[in-house]
């Protein structure tokens, strides 16, 4: 029996099947927002690992298409992993600390939809980066 | 479901499958097996990157990193480095040959920054092998409209407004072939899918089928439901088995989810699609020869009219397009025809998939908007000649087509203005040739080549391109006479006009587009007896330099027939009776003592 009966079905499946491909799809948009969580030995043991599994649960939760979750190396600020950097286009770069897991969907929530800073966990950036 | 953090692309298509993609993809789901992240990252086979001269390709998502020449003892690095710490591993990316700079993702790199994806939409970003991919890339939806919400006018009349060109070769107006057959009345119709792809060098359609079949598929299903066919026939060749394998599988998925079948969509609209292998033979990508091949007679062509649009296969009215055209079509009837329009130029909107190979650093397969110049195509997109030499010509439409020299370098590409120049889009094979090419020897393989592959049916195309290539090889053996170039011009226009079908039709063309635009090198073969691209070997000879030559023997040790003499440390002397003309002393030299004239 066929599985596609009507064009709701299709329209149905093109939803289930959004997942396979959504974080593909949007990697490859200009205006993508990104965030970097540090996963350095001092990061993971610190549970950048649980952070980036919360974030992207946040932002499926949410249903947020222009973000993106990607990983770097240690940034430095190991007094206060896990850290998670948050690029929007042209917009000011942050940083943030101590984002723990449970912290993940409010940083999703506060910053990218609700354009708000979470005061307390920005840290200063204390370095210039080489051009 | 689980949800994948992070994505592995790596191409599989023939290109870089035949430079070792498959043992690379094994190697990552081994190592992410043995980091315990096989649930977090998933290893995508995906069609071809284009860039097949980078191969293998690997692509990092979400990070967008873009890995080129990857080998199996490479993975190890990336899930260590890459993965596992999120530090690029900078020499495995690409480095850009003009720069010098490494560039990580595709964006940045002048290969990608001019290409518009279209057809090539899914090609290296979705699995072919699965269907759930493609839909939720809004495939199958232009399907599910027209068949539901529309009707086989809308359908045709948005592909007229469009104004999409059969990309095959001849740039036919698509809607109006579509309309054509729509209107011709029969209980049987056909739909055939062209993928007797045979230009030498040309591989769009391969890689169309071996990265994204499912959009081929719509595109037929579409063409059935708009002239009312329920039958539709892919023809291709049997040395594309990549192309097959996975289009046998696109069309069991396509059956199973019902978009293949009785009753599509719940419409009663029904269609069907066989595959037919065909044996590589050039001819059979004309279409009356395509049709004869799959009835199961010779792969001869027959007079048109009439057109298959009226009677075709069994001589019932049938459709008859190429993959590429086919590709198209489901993102045009999905975006609307200005959507389409906005793309190319007045005449020819849309793009062109063209696959650059030749004297080229980066030989692959790109996407372009009509009416980009060649001088971008092989300069930007294609990064240059190779070794740094000069440009000389750019052969496009493959054993139909012709050469176009420098001068014309910034014309903008499409189907007119290629024909204007004497040569043709065809399939979009684009081959760059350099100062080292000889033209008559370049018309000399085409010619080659057309004459192995004509059917022999009719007879300007069977003796007449045989006399052609007689006439050539006498050129090139310097024993020609004046009135051969004469000879040349007049023979191939008689062919032209009296050959059965398009293979005779276009076969002189390499001769006569080098001919015109190339005559003083004809000339100088013809008239001094030189090759001055010092290509013909009856036409060159290998010298000595006396007071140059040191006597290392190097020359007289690489020689094959050992017709270099001499002792050591003094001059050499090449026996011109014993030489062959291989030029193997000539590459080996390092005191720049030999001379070729």
């Amino acid at each position: 029996m066929a599985k596609i009966k009507s064009l709701q079905d299709l329209i149905k499946l093109k939803e289930d099947s959004k997942d396979k491909i959504q974080i593909r799809k949007t990697a490859g948009e200009k205006d993508k927002i990104v965030l970097k969580v540090a996963m350095g030995t001092c990061g993971i043991s610190a549970g950048a690992k649980e952070t980036f599994s919360a974030l992207i649960e946040a932002i499926d939760k949410h249903g947020l298409d222009n973000v993106v979750v990607t990983q770097t190396g240690c940034m430095g600020y190991c007094h206060a992993e896990p850290t998670v950097q948050v690029n929007e286009p042209e917009k000011e770069t942050f940083l943030y600390g101590n984002i723990t897991a449970e912290k993940a969907e409010e940083l999703i929530v506060k910053h990218i939809i609700n354009g708000e800073l979470l005061q307390d966990s920005i840290v200063g950036e204390t370095h210039q980066r080489a051009e | 479901m689980s949800k994948y953090k992070q994505y592995i692309l790596v191409c599989g298509g023939t290109g870089c499958v035949s430079s070792g993609s498959g043992d690379v993809l094994d190697e990552f789901n081994k190592l992410l097996e043995e980091h315990n992240l096989q649930n977090d990252i998933q290893v995508v086979r995906t069609g071809c990157f284009g860039f097949c001269e980078q191969g293998t390709i690997v692509k990092i998502l979400p990070d967008n990193t873009f890995y080129v020449k990857i080998e199996k003892n490479h993975v190890s690095e990336i899930i260590n480095e890459h993965i596992i710490k999120g530090r690029k591993v900078e020499k495995l990316l690409f480095k850009d040959p003009q720069t010098k700079e490494t560039v990580a993702e595709d964006e940045g790199m002048n290969f990608y920054k001019k290409q518009v994806r279209v057809a090539l939409r899914n090609a290296g970003f979705i699995n072919p092998e699965d269907i759930d991919e493609y839909i939720a890339n809004n495939g199958y939806q232009a399907l599910g409209k027209a068949l539901t919400e529309t009707n086989q006018d809308e359908v045709i009349d948005t592909l007229l407004e469009s104004g999409l060109r059969g990309r095959g070769g001849g740039g036919f107006p698509t809607g109006l072939k579509w309309r054509f057959a729509n209107k011709a009345k029969s209980n049987q119709k056909y739909v055939v899918c062209n993928a007797d792809e045979g230009d030498p060098g040309a591989f769009m359609d391969r890689s169309i089928l071996e990265g994204d079949p499912h959009s081929v598929i719509e595109g037929m299903a579409l063409a059935g439901f708009a002239i009312g066919a329920d039958k539709g026939v892919v023809y291709i060749r049997a040395e594309y088995p990549l192309a097959v394998e996975r289009l046998e599988i696109a069309l069991n998925q396509a059956r199973e989810y019902g978009f293949l079948g009785e009753n599509i969509f719940g419409t009663g609209f029904s269609f069907d699609i066989d595959i037919r292998l065909g044996a590589g033979a050039f001819v059979c990508g004309e279409e009356t020869a395509l049709i004869h091949s799959i009835e199961g007679y010779r792969g001869e062509p027959t007079t048109k009219p009439p057109f298959p649009a009226n009677s075709g296969l069994f001589n019932e009215p049938t459709l008859i397009n190429n993959v590429e055209t086919f590709a198209n079509i489901p993102i045009i009837l999905d975006k609307g025809s200005d959507w389409y329009r906005s793309l190319g130029t007045e005449k020819s909107p849309g793009t062109k998939v063209f696959a650059l190979a030749g004297a080229i650093n980066n030989v692959g397969l790109v996407e372009v908007p009509m009416g980009t110049t060649l001088r971008e195509i092989i300069f930007e997109i294609g990064g240059g000649i190779r070794n740094g030499k000069k440009f000389k010509a750019a052969q496009t439409g493959g054993p139909s087509g012709g050469c176009i020299p420098t001068e014309y370098l910034d014309t903008e590409i499409d189907f007119d203005n290629l024909n204007a120049l004497g040569s043709m889009m065809g399939s979009g094979g684009l081959i760059v040739m350099d100062e080292d090419t000889c033209m008559v020897d370049v018309s000399k393989f085409y010619l080659e080549f057309t004459v192995e592959e004509s059917c022999g049916k009719c007879t300007p195309c069977r003796i007449g391109n045989v006399r052609l290539l007689e006439t050539l090889e006498k050129i090139s053996s310097g024993r020609s006479k004046p009135e051969d170039l004469r000879k040349l011009e007049i023979l191939g226009q008689a062919i032209k006009d009296s050959s059965l079908c398009g293979l005779g039709q276009t076969a002189p063309n390499p001769i006569l587009s080098t001919y015109h635009y190339f005559k003083e090198e004809y000339e100088a073969h013809v008239m001094d007896r030189i090759c001055p691209a010092g290509v013909c070997k009856d036409l060159i000879k290998f010298d000595i330099i006396e007071n140059k030559c040191v006597g290392c023997t190097a020359c007289a040790r690489v020689c094959p027939t050992a017709a270099i003499t001499g002792e050591l440390r003094k001059p050499h002397v090449i026996h011109q009776d014993k030489c062959i003309k291989c030029g193997a002393c000539y590459d080996t030299c390092r005191f720049g003592a030999i001379t070729k004239s």
